[in-house]
Formats: C-alpha cells, structure tokens, sequence
C-alpha cells in the first residue's frame, strides 16, 4: 500500500450549508435527491477510496454529473474535499499547507482540462512556459525546455502562435505539452478529448498511450466515454452517483460486472476485442483432441481466430506452462456473436461452451 | 395541499376567469379610490413653494459655519483642504503641460496615440477633430477642457480600476460596492454639485471632483464585470500549477481583462465628458463655460460652437481608446515608431508655428447659425409652437394641476400602491418613504413640477424607443440604418441634446422634454432590441413551423420573453430623462434643476439648492425602485418562495 502513486480514501465532496456535518451522520446514507430536499447540499463524492500504482493508467469513467470532474479536483485541492485522505506519493494532501501544496501542484501533479484553459494573450511557447514561468524558472531555460517539449507532442513551428490561430486537437496539445513541461510524476487529465472531433480524438489517444510509453508518468485520466476508458486504462472505476461501483480491469469489468449498472455500460462492447480466452476456455473433454494450436490465456479472442481458422482441433490455453483449458471453434464464434449484442445475457457467457457442447 | 388541485381541476375556465377578474378588480378599486379622495380633499394639504422656508434658513446657517471654520476645523485643515489642494495641483499640471506642447504638439500627441491604438485612420480623426477645435477658435478652452476631463479620468481610474478589480473578486465587497454605484449612477448630475462646492469651494478642484462622481461608476463596474468574466477553467489551469493568488491576477486575469477595462476607460471619458458644461456652473474653466452663458442668452449659435468643440473631444478621445480596446495584431515596433515620429513632428513644429492656434485661420460660424435659428423660428413657428402648445396644454398642465393640487399624503399613497403592484412591498414603502421626505424638505411644488415632466418625457422616450427597437429586431434594413445613428447617438455628450431642442423650440419644458426624448431614445431602442434578438432562434423556428404570423411572433413569443431587457429598458428610460430633464433647467424647465444653479449661484439661496440636490436624488431613487423591482417580481424563483 505505501508504493501506490495515489491513495484515496474515504473521500467525501459535498457541496452547500455546513456539508462537514453531513459525512457519518444518517443523512449521508439518503440518495442525492433526498439530501438535497433535507439538508440543501449536493453529495458529488461520496466515500470514494482507490489506489492508482506507479506508471499505471487509472481511468475513471462516469457519465456527466456522475462526480468524477470534481473527484479528480480533490486530488490536488483544487477543489477542497468535505472529508476522507488524500495521499500522492505517500504525503499527505489534506494536510499540505497552502506553500506546500503550491509546491505540489508545480512540481509533482499536473493538469489537462477539457476547455484546455489555454491564455489567449499568449503564444504557444509561453503558454507552455506558464508552469515554469510561476516557478521563477528563467526565461531561456523555460523557453527551451518548452521548446523541447513541443516538439515531443508534435508542434514544432507553432511556439509563436497564438491559442485561437489552432485546431482544437492542436489546442489539447498545447495543454498537454503545457502539463508535461513541469515534468510532473503525476498526470490528471479531465475530460480531455471530449470537445474534439472523433477522428482529432483518436489520434490524441493515440498520443497519450504514446507518451505514457515514452515517459511512463503515473495518469489519472477522466473519460464519460466507454471505449476511451477500456483503450486507455490498465484498470477502470466506474463512477455513478459520487460513488464508485467497480474498479478493474478492462476485462473485469466486460466480462464480471459488478451490478446492472456497470452491465448495462458494457452491452454494447464488443467483448470478443477485450476478453481474452482465459474466459472462454473450458476443461477438455473425452474426445477433445489435445494436439491443437497452443496460445496463452490473456490472449484476446478476437487475436485467437487466425489460430482457429488454421486447425481444426481445438485452441490449448495455457497459463505459465500449464494447460487451463481447451476452446474449439464454436467456443470462439459463441463468444464473437456475444460481442456483436445478439445475446444481452452477461451471465449466459459462461454456460455457453456447455451447451454448444 | 395534496387535494386542492383535484378539486379545482373541473371548472377550470370559470376560475380562471374569475381569477382574471379579481386581479383587475383591485387596481381599478384603486383608481376609483383615488378619485373620489382627490374630489374630497383637492386643494388641502398641497404644500405650496416657500423660497424662505425655515429648512432653507437652516441649511444657510449650516453653509455659514463651515465658511467661518474652513480654515481651523481639522477635518478641514488636515483633510478636505488637502484633498482640495491635490486635485487643484493635479489639474494645473495638466493644464500646463497641454498647454506647454502649443497646439502643434498636441495635434502630434494626439495623431501618434491614434496611431498607436488604431493606426491611421484613428491618427487621421485625432488630427482632424483638434485642428476643428482650432479652427472654430476654440484652442484656449478646449486645452482647460481636456485637462480636466484628464485630470478627473485619470483619478477616477487610479481609485476605480483597483475598487473594480476588489468588487469583482469578492462577493463581500461586492454587496457593499454595488448599491453605492447604483446610488451614484441615479443621482441627476446636479445634486452633488451644492455639498461638493460646500466642502471644497468653487474652481477647478470640485469640478474635477463632480466630475468623477459621475465618472467613476462605469471604471468600476466594467472592470469588476471584466475581471468576472474570466474564464473560470483559465483560472483554474493557472492554480493547478501552482500559481500564487497574485500570479493568477498578473499573469492571467489583468491581461485576459485588459480589453473590456480598456472599454471600461472610454465610458468613464465619455461620462467625464458629459460634466463639462454642468461643471462650468462651479466655476470650472473651459468650454463649458461659453456653453451655460450662450444657453442663458438663447443664443443658439454662440452655444452651439463650443458644444461642437466638446463632441470634437469626444469623438477622439472616443476613437482612440475604443481602438485601443480592440486588439491588434501587427508589429508592434510600427506601432510606437509612429507614436515617437508623430510627437517629435509635433513638438518640433511648434517653435516655427507658434504656441497660439493661428488667428487667420480661425472661421466665423455663429452668425450664419443664428440666421438659420432665427429662419427656423420665423418659418416652423405653425409646427413647433402647436407641438409646444399640444403637449403643454394637453399633458403638462393637466397632469401638473393634478399633481399639485392633490393633498400630498394621497400621492404617496397613491405612489405607495402603484409601487408595491408593481415591485412589491418593499420598493412601495421606499417609494413612498423619499415622497415623504422631499415633502420634509419643503420643496414638494418644485418636486412635482420635475415629476410632471419626467412622466411625460419618459412615456414618450419609452413609446418611441419601443417603437423603434421592435421596427430594428424585425427588419434588417431597418436596423443596418437605425445601429449607426444610435451608436454616434450614445456618444454625444448628453448636453449636446439640448442645443439642438433650443434651436427648434425655444425655451421651456418642452425643449427639455425634446432633449431627454433624444437623450434617452437611442439608449431604450438598443435595449429593446437586443433583447428581442437575444430570444434562441430555435424557439423563433419553432414558433413559426407551428405556423405564428410575425405578429403572433412577437406578441406571443419575442416580447414575453423579452421582459426583463423590456422592463430594463424601462428603467434606464425613465433614469435618464429624469437626468436631462434636471439639465433641462439650463434652458429655462425651471423646478429643481433652476433651484440648483441658483443655490450655487446665489448667497442666499444656497440652502434651497441644496435641499433641491437632495430632492432629485429621492426622485431618482423612487422612480428607480418603482420600476427596478418589476423585473423580480415575475422570476420563477421569487414567486415560488412567495
């Protein structure tokens, strides 16, 4: 637990009249509509706790209004929590005096927004520097290490630009560049492709799983947007009424959700591109051949089809050498015609092999 | 509760009829009510005009004994007198510097700013607007202008920016700041000239001062609205890197809020602006002061020459700091190259042309003006004297018989009852509450003779303006010809409105009816327009796939959800021609206005101008709150708490 980048727990945001009254009494148990009708306060975190590990991609996905813009807030006190503990890289935020916490947010944790927050009166360059800027860095060193950081997010030749001559992609780069400047430990991202175009906000996926490749920063990424969240994050909470209903894997979460909720998230994902065959496989049987193609568990049943449509026999699964299981043909296309929505049953998948057989 | 709708469900109609009714019944009870109390008690309790009323006396006593301890009271000696003698130091240095550049170099400081805000367009208007100042031979006031109008812009910049900066980050100096403008910016210009000249004597140092009270209001509203309107997720990108509270203002809010605190500069120069013939009264140097004497005389020509001097001002002054509020792109080297070159011309032609603006080049318009004037008079007579005679005879006389000979107690009750239908208890009782106290101040005639004219300046101002805002929303061509008139028209110096009234009509009330018409029109129009242009466009779609005729469109639709820009503009209307119509009494509207000058002007009428100060002010505020609180009162909000 002391190597989590980021530790969460219980942590309460409410918003309204003498909100700090409200956490451990009864009124804390009431749904959002009935605390609002009694006391006149907006629960939008309620009792949220989670650890995100170093160089990992946490990404808490909700819809809007679900509370997630206002629990990344909490993180560095942008927006200060009614209750619970905070801690980034085992110091504890809640406690930080406000000289401590100016030093966190320069140094250590940094930020992208949806609006991108760029300064108008700025160019380019010094909208990146900005962070450097208030840390009292010198204007040449600030200058170049924003250069170089610019060109890492692909915007050589625009420094003396101004925001608004940009795309909105170009703008999310600047912000992001803006973020990476301070060379943070830390990246929160809030919502940051939503106002882009698909297409913009394919490639700007693409540029963060990149940079995460490239400087492996610890990321909090914020996302109302499925795919978004099952492409980008190593695991995923899923953030409904200020609270967090499941945390995991992208797998976990597709193929074990958690409630009705989080299953009804998923119906729609095509799991044959995120389960992988450890899901699938089942104990051989009698007249199973076991000379078939070999492939390892966590490979993703989409990847497994070339295999099967080379050999007959059925798919050995193994997991560290030994063998877990067997998946034969009409496993695999079961658990595609799954992924296209034909069956709503979740819990259908794993009775399946059993009946096909 | 839970039944009360279920039962009243069936008769649904009958209710709502029945509903309709009672809401008629009460006001038109009212109106009965109040004639037959007029029938019975006219002519009681009417509070005729005493010029020597015993309030008046004891005002006078109190002007003595500051005159006899202006020179060993401490909150004279170490403050007051101070303050006075900063402002009058601060207005000479300005004047000697404008004066010192001769009229060369401030022809070239005035092109290189216009340069530097708009290029050369803007430093070809600055050129032109100076030279006309010279050539109508008015170079000498117009330097003693524009050192005030400086003097007092640049004081109420250095206190407003920051207070506007203070107001729009705090809510707790908000709550208190705001009322205070409000106050301020109700006040017709000329009730604070009587306390100002009281603590800090006649001259140049309580012009300035008058004229940043009005002055002000605009530097610190526009500044607190520019700093507001900072983006929040701007604010909030600069704090998640650690930005100080005072990094965040330097770095992030001042420079996003320079441009509209620049907008912010040139209303408070237009406002400035619009004093210079007001402060003339307190002995203020200048063109304000061949202005007041010419309108006394009548003589349209000799007033008009200088008021053209003052729109001159305006216009370029108006020109550069709007284009300075624009942001430009371009070199910036350019730009201040240009600045130095123009002033180095300037002041470089100076030795050879002389500091004085050339006699030989100066021309003569006032006589070929008063010939057109007096052409006017002789040949529109038919026209303007039955317009003159209609409203006179028709509304002001009536409507000032009924207000006057009305026992006092029955206006504010009457006033008491309109204003709470309309704005709710609360503004009824202020309403009622400054009737009240103007009666105490023994100037209750004079106040109704004001009241009669603003009513009927502000019913025609409101009816025209409506008239006009509705015609631009509908039609484009109508609004491509209406938007520039009403733009110059917003420009003006509000004074400048009179000269052309007198031209037409003479002196009287009706002139300064005119002149508030004109005054307050363009103001009401854009209101009205921008407010029915503001309804969504998909609602307008909407409405009209339903199949709505225009009309329908705008009884049903564009008006209703308009209110709230309506009733503002409502509220403005009437606030600024109660301004005018004060002003109004340069050109012989009597009532208040005159007893102001003459309280200034005359020994022993000073308590009676002063009281009169103090009577616009209540004026203003009933008039305010009578309309102010309509546009609450219909919010969803209020009414379900109610």
């Amino acid at each position: 637990m002391g190597t989590a980048a980021i530790e969460v727990r219980g942590l309460w945001k409410i918003f309204g009249p003498k909100a700090d009254r409200i956490i451990g009494s009864p009124d804390a148990e009431l749904d959002s509509a009935a605390l609002r009708a009694k006391t006149g306060c907006t629960a939008a975190v309620r009792d949220v706790s989670f650890d995100v590990r170093p160089g990992e991609v946490f990404v808490v996905m909700g819809l809007s209004g679900s509370g997630k813009s206002t629990l990344v807030r909490c993180l560095t006190r942008l927006i200060e929590p009614t209750g619970g503990d905070v801690a980034i890289g085992g110091e504890d935020v809640r406690a930080m005096s406000a000289a401590q916490l100016r030093e966190l947010r320069r140094h250590r944790v940094s930020m992208v927004f949806q609006h991108f927050g760029l300064l108008p009166h700025r160019r380019v360059l010094d909208n990146v520097a900005y962070g450097l800027e208030i840390q009292g860095v010198a204007k040449a060193v600030r200058h170049e290490k924003a250069r170089s950081i610019l060109s890492l997010v692909g915007l050589e030749g625009h420094e003396n630009s101004f925001p608004d001559q940009l795309s909105g992609g170009m703008q999310q780069r600047v912000g992001l560049a803006r973020a990476l400047a301070v060379d943070p430990e830390v990246l929160l991202f809030d919502e940051p492709f939503s106002a882009l175009d698909p297409l913009i906000r394919r490639d700007m996926q693409a540029e963060v799983i990149r940079l995460h490749r490239e400087v492996g920063k610890t990321m909090v990424f914020i996302t109302h947007d499925l795919s978004e969240a099952l492409k980008l994050g190593e695991r995923i909470a899923i953030m409904r009424n200020g609270s967090i209903v499941q945390v995991g894997t992208p797998e976990e979460l597709v193929g074990a959700p958690a409630d009705d909720y989080v299953a009804d998230f998923v119906r729609d994902v095509p799991k044959s591109h995120v389960l992988s065959l450890r899901w699938i496989s089942r104990q051989p049987e009698e007249d199973d051949p076991l000379d078939g193609p070999e492939l390892p568990a966590d490979t993703v049943i989409h990847d497994a089809i070339p295999a099967a449509m080379a050999s007959a026999r059925p798919i050995r699964v193994v997991s560290d050498g030994e063998l877990v299981g067997v998946v034969d043909r009409v496993d695999l296309l079961g658990a595609v015609r799954l992924g296209e929505g034909a069956d709503d049953d979740h819990a259908a998948l794993a009775g399946l092999p059993a009946e096909e057989a | 509760m839970v039944t009360a709708p279920a039962e009243m469900a069936p008769p649904v109609s009958v209710g709502a009829r029945a509903q309709r009714l009672i809401r008629w019944i009460a006001p038109a009870a009212g109106v009965v009510l109040f004639v037959a109390l007029y029938l019975v008690f006219k002519g009681t309790d009417v509070l005729p005009h005493d010029d020597d009323a015993a309030f008046f006396r004891g005002l006078n006593d109190a002007r003595d004994w500051v005159d006899e301890n202006r020179n060993n009271n401490p909150v004279f000696l170490f403050f007051l007198n101070y303050i006075r003698l900063f402002v009058a130091d601060l207005f000479t240095v300005f004047q000697s510097a404008l004066a010192g550049l001769g009229w060369p170099g401030l022809i070239g400081v005035a092109a290189g700013l216009g340069w530097l805000a708009g290029g050369w367009r803007i430093a070809a208007v600055s050129v032109a607007g100076f030279a006309g100042i010279g050539v109508l031979g008015l170079w000498d006031a117009s330097v003693d202008t524009l050192a005030l109008t400086l003097s007092a812009v640049l004081l109420s910049l250095v206190v407003g920016i920051p207070i506007g900066v203070l107001t729009g980050r705090s809510p707790s100096v908000r709550r208190i700041v705001t009322p205070v403008l409000d106050v301020m910016q109700i006040m017709p210009t000329f009730s604070y000239l009587s306390p100002i000249v009281l603590l800090f004597l006649i001259g140049p140092a309580s012009a300035t001062l008058a004229t940043m009270i009005y002055a002000i209001p605009p530097a610190i509203r526009i500044t607190a609205l520019a700093i507001e309107r900072v983006p929040p997720t701007v604010v909030e990108a600069s704090e998640s890197l650690g930005a100080t509270r005072w990094q965040t203002m330097r770095k992030v809010r001042l420079p996003m809020a320079l441009n509209t605190i620049a907008l912010g500069v040139n209303q408070t120069i237009a406002a400035a602006l619009s004093m210079v013939p007001l402060v003339a009264l307190i002995a203020a140097p200048g063109l304000g002061v061949d202005l007041i004497r010419a309108l006394a005389q009548v003589n349209v020509g000799a007033a008009l020459v200088p008021g053209i001097g003052i729109v001159l001002i305006a216009i370029v002054l108006d020109r550069i700091t709007r284009s300075a509020a624009v942001a430009r792109a371009g070199s910036r080297v350019w730009r201040w190259a240009g600045l130095v070159v123009a002033v180095v011309a300037g002041l470089a032609l100076t030795p050879v042309l002389s500091a004085e603006f050339p006699e030989q080049w100066e021309i003569q318009i006032v006589r070929p003006i008063n010939d057109v004037v007096s052409w006017i008079e002789g040949n529109w007579y038919v026209f303007t004297g039955f317009l003159n005679d209609t409203v006179a005879y028709g509304l002001l006389n009536p409507l000032q018989n009924l207000l006057t000979s009305a026992p006092w107690w029955l206006i504010t009750l009457a006033v008491l009852a309109f204003a709470w239908r309309i704005s709710g208890l609360r503004a009824g009782l202020i309403a009622a509450g400054c009737l009240a106290a103007i009666a105490a101040l023994s100037l209750w005639e004079h106040s109704m003779e004001t009241l009669t004219i603003v009513l009927v300046a502000a019913v025609i101002t409101i009816a025209a303006g409506a008239a006009l805002g509705i015609g631009a929303a509908r039609s484009r061509w109508f609004a491509a010809v209406l938007r520039p008139v009403l733009d110059a028209a917003q420009t003006m110096p509000s004074f400048s409105y009179l000269l052309p009234a007198v031209a037409l009509f003479g002196n009287g009330r009706f002139t300064a009816i005119i002149a508030s018409v004109i005054y307050a029109v363009p103001v009401v129009a854009r209101l009205v327009e921008d407010g029915l242009r503001a309804v969504p466009g998909t609602v307008l779609e909407a409405a009209r796939s339903a199949g709505s005729t225009d009309r329908q469109l705008l009884w049903k639709v564009q008006l209703p959800m308009a209110r709230s820009s309506l009733l503002l503009a409502a509220n403005q209307g009437i606030v600024m021609t109660l301004a005018m119509v004060v002003i109004g009494a340069l050109v012989g509207a009597g009532a208040l206005g005159y007893d102001v000058v003459a309280g200034i002007s005359q020994q022993e009428d000073y308590g009676k101008g002063l009281a009169a100060g103090v009577a616009l002010v209540l004026l203003g505020i009933m008039l305010d709150r009578i309309t102010q609180g309509a546009s609450g009162r219909l919010n969803p909000e209020k009414k379900r708490i109610a």
